[in-house]
C-alpha cells in the first residue's frame, strides 16, 4: 500500500512529507511506549502513537521507520516538526482514535510488523 | 580490551543531565557517522538504538555524562558513563519494568523500566557497572560482520 492510501483511509493530514506519499508501506506498529517500540518494531513499519514531543522522531529514526501516524487528532510540537523535516521522516495526523485507526489500516492490509513479542517479525 | 591504537573512528560526546529536548541527538549523530562508514544497517540500528536509550537514562538521572563511540575492526563500542546517583542494585535495575522515573520522563515515553533490558537485548555484549552516589558506566559492543569492514579514508578526526 502507498502511504497516500493511508493518508486517505485514515483521512489524515500531512504534516511532513507531502513528497513521500508515493511510499511503499505494509507493516505497522502502534504504542506510546517509545522502550516497546524499540525493542519490537521493525524497520520500514508505520509507527501509530498519540506522543507528540521529538522523541518520536528519534525513535522513527533509529529505527528506520517508513512514517509516523499521530493518531488521536494530535499534532506534532514545533520541535518534533523540526526533527522530522530534518530527518526526512512523513507525520500524517489523524482523528481517528489508535484503536480505529489499526483496525482501518488492518482491513485494507496493513498488518503488525511482528504478531506477538515471542514471534519473528513480519516482512512483507 | 585494547582499542585505541587500532581505531577507525573514535569521538566523544558529552551529555547534559536534565536535558530533555537534546536526548536522542548523540545517537542520531552517531547513527550518521556509522552509516556513511558504510557498516550493515543492522549494525549501525543496534548500535544506534543501545547509544539512544543509554542517552535517554543518562539526560533522565545524570547530573552529566559522555558518550564514547569507537570503531575497530570487526566490532562497533559504545561507552556511556555519567556521575550522578549510581544504581543501587544492578540485578534488580536490570529486570524488565523496574524503573525509578519521574513524570517527566514517562511523558517522552520512556521510564517503563525498559532501557537496561533493550540495551542488553540488542548489545552482543553488554558491561554494567555502578557505584551508588557516584556514577554508572555502560559499555556495550555490537559486532561487525567479517565482510563488512568499515570505510576508514577520510573520517577519523
Amino acid at each position: 500500500m502507498l502511504l497516500r492510501e493511508v493518508q486517505e483511509i485514515l483521512d489524515a493530514e500531512i504534516l511532513v512529507g507531502e513528497d513521500k506519499l508515493d511510499l511503499e508501506v505494509a507493516t505497522a506498529f502502534g504504542a506510546d511506549l517509545m522502550s516497546d517500540v524499540l525493542a519490537f518494531a521493525v524497520s520500514g513499519c508505520m509507527l501509530l502513537t498519540g506522543l507528540t514531543n521529538p522523541q518520536i522522531v528519534r525513535t522513527a529514526d533509529v529505527l528506520d521507520i517508513a512514517a509516523i501516524i499521530l493518531v488521536r487528532g494530535k499534532k506534532p510540537t514545533p520541535e518534533t516538526l523540526r526533527a522530522a523535516q530534518e530527518k526526512r521522516i512523513p507525520i500524517l495526523s489523524t482523528k481517528f482514535i489508535l484503536f480505529e485507526s489499526a483496525g482501518r489500516l488492518y482491513e485494507k492490509g496493513i498488518v503488525g510488523c511482528i504478531r506477538k513479542v515471542d514471534q519473528p517479525s513480519v516482512h512483507l | 580490551m585494547s582499542i585505541c591504537k587500532e581505531a577507525l573512528y573514535r569521538e566523544i560526546f558529552p551529555v547534559d543531565g536534565g536535558n530533555f529536548d537534546d536526548a536522542g541527538l548523540v545517537s542520531g549523530k552517531i547513527k550518521m557517522i556509522l552509516k556513511e562508514m558504510g557498516l550493515a544497517n543492522d549494525v549501525v540500528r543496534r548500535a544506534s538504538l543501545v547509544t539512544y536509550e543509554s542517552e535517554i537514562n543518562l539526560v533522565s538521572y545524570a547530573r552529566h555524562g559522555r558518550i564514547e563511540l569507537s570503531v575497530v575492526p570487526g566490532h562497533v563500542a559504545i561507552e556511556a558513563r555519567d556521575e550522578g546517583p549510581g544504581i543501587h542494585d544492578i540485578r534488580v535495575a536490570i529486570q524488565k519494568g523496574w524503573s525509578t522515573a519521574n513524570d517527566r520522563i514517562r511523558e517522552m515515553g520512556f521510564g517503563a523500566g525498559m532501557g537496561l533490558n533493550n540495551i542488553r537485548t540488542f548489545s552482543d555484549i553488554f558491561h554494567i557497572s555502578s557505584e551508588e552516589g557516584s556514577g554508572t558506566r555502560l559499555r556495550m559492543i555490537i559486532h561487525i560482520p567479517q565482510n563488512q569492514n568499515p570505510k576508514t579514508g577520510g573520517i577519523v578526526p
